[in-house]
């Protein structure tokens, strides 16, 4: 589990598409919801992107 | 959200009454990012709001905080600081709430130099009231009070602020994070009112109505419509036609309020012995 570049807050997460439309890699993407969902750890650059635009605090980035 | 900037949040409190995509969110955090990345005493600092949904930050934010009246942000603040003027004082406030019932608590603060930190949440519209057109609307926008578009010009705020006598004026948006919160933390060292504007996004209110899309399409709009000041300065005017300028934008120290109203009570009780 910790592996994993991001820590996600699920419950949070209103499903306003701004992590996924500006994810440089598209390692995350929309649920069946529009919500958050890390589909692609492999990929992430951990550019911080996602984690500073989400308006409501769901994404932790691993340093 | 990082363990260290929780701290500065009431997490008891989240999530926020927020609608999805709504920019207040992240600049609301760059807020903290700047107030964690400043040497300030956090028992010592106080944020102030007027109304509106830009003015609900502070209920979230883990300091002493004053949730006011719409339009007063700026008097109540100013209150805060002449009583105790050791105190940080931050203010967040709307378009509509600085600039439109508040626009003379605006000008004249910035004109006293009275050492504010003021947060000037820019979404164009009365997000909380269902979509009025505020004085920062563009001109033909569709706003609910507005729906042939928006016959009024609207205030560029850093000019205002500049002319009315802010010492540090800057601007960033929710898209340009870093950037904002640079801004915010020289708005922060600069002893004086400090103006940051932060361009935010109203998908809700403001996007739907003018056919913007998503928020993630608004927040591209904000990159693509922003230039940075140090690169606008290489650029021909027809360059700039229809953009914005981010960045810092003006800062020229002069005497600040307190400590002249300080001052002023000393030389009146040496005067009176
Ligand atoms: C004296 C008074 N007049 C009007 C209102 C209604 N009102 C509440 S918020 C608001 C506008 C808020 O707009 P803005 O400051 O831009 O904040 P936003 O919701 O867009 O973040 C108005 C007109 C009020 N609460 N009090
Ligand atoms: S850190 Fe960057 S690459 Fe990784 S998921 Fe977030 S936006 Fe995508
Ligand atoms: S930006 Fe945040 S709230 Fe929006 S979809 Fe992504 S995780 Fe959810
Ligand atoms: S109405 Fe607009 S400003 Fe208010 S919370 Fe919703 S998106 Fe944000
Ligand atoms: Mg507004």
């Amino acid at each position: 589990m910790s592996s994993l570049p991001l820590d996600i807050n699920y419950k949070y997460c209103k499903a306003c598409g701004i992590c996924y439309d500006l994810c440089p890699k598209k390692a995350v993407s929309g649920d069946d919801q529009g919500k958050i969902v890390l589909r692609n750890p492999q990929l992430c650059v951990k550019c911080g992107i996602c984690e500073s635009h989400c308006p409501d605090y769901v994404i932790f980035l691993r340093r | 959200m990082r363990p260290e900037l929780q701290k500065l949040f009431r997490m008891e409190k989240l999530p926020h009454i927020w609608c999805p995509g709504c920019g207040h969110g992240i600049i609301t955090r760059a807020i903290g990012e700047a107030i964690a990345e400043s040497d300030i005493n956090l028992d010592k600092t106080v944020i102030v709001s007027g109304i509106g949904c830009s003015s609900r930050a502070p209920g979230y934010m883990n300091f002493d905080t004053l949730h006011t009246l719409h339009g007063r942000a700026l008097a109540f603040a100013t209150g805060v600081k002449l009583a105790n003027p050791e105190l940080n004082v931050f203010v967040i406030t709307g378009d509509g709430d600085a600039t439109a019932i508040g626009g003379n608590h605006f000008i004249h603060a910035a004109r006293r130099n009275i050492d504010l930190n003021v947060i000037l949440f820019n979404n164009n519209i009365y997000g909380m009231t269902g979509g009025q057109y505020s004085p920062l609307t563009p001109t033909g926008k569709m706003a609910s009070t507005s729906p042939y578009g928006n016959p009024e010009n609207n205030f560029d705020i850093p000019a205002l602020a500049i002319a009315a006598g802010a010492s540090y004026v800057a601007r960033g948006t929710a898209f340009h994070d870093k950037l904002l919160i640079e801004c915010i933390k020289e708005g922060i060292k600069n002893k004086g009112f400090s103006l940051i504007e932060a361009m935010s996004m109203c998908p809700t209110s403001y996007g739907r109505r003018n056919k913007m899309g998503n928020a993630a399409d608004m927040l591209n709009d904000l990159k693509r419509i922003a230039v940075n000041i140090n690169v606008a300065k290489k650029l021909p005017p027809e360059k700039l036609e229809g953009k914005f300028l981010i960045g810092k934008l003006h800062h020229k120290p002069y005497p600040e309020f307190t400590q002249e109203y300080d001052k002023l009570i000393l030389k009146l009780q040496k005067g009176a012995e």
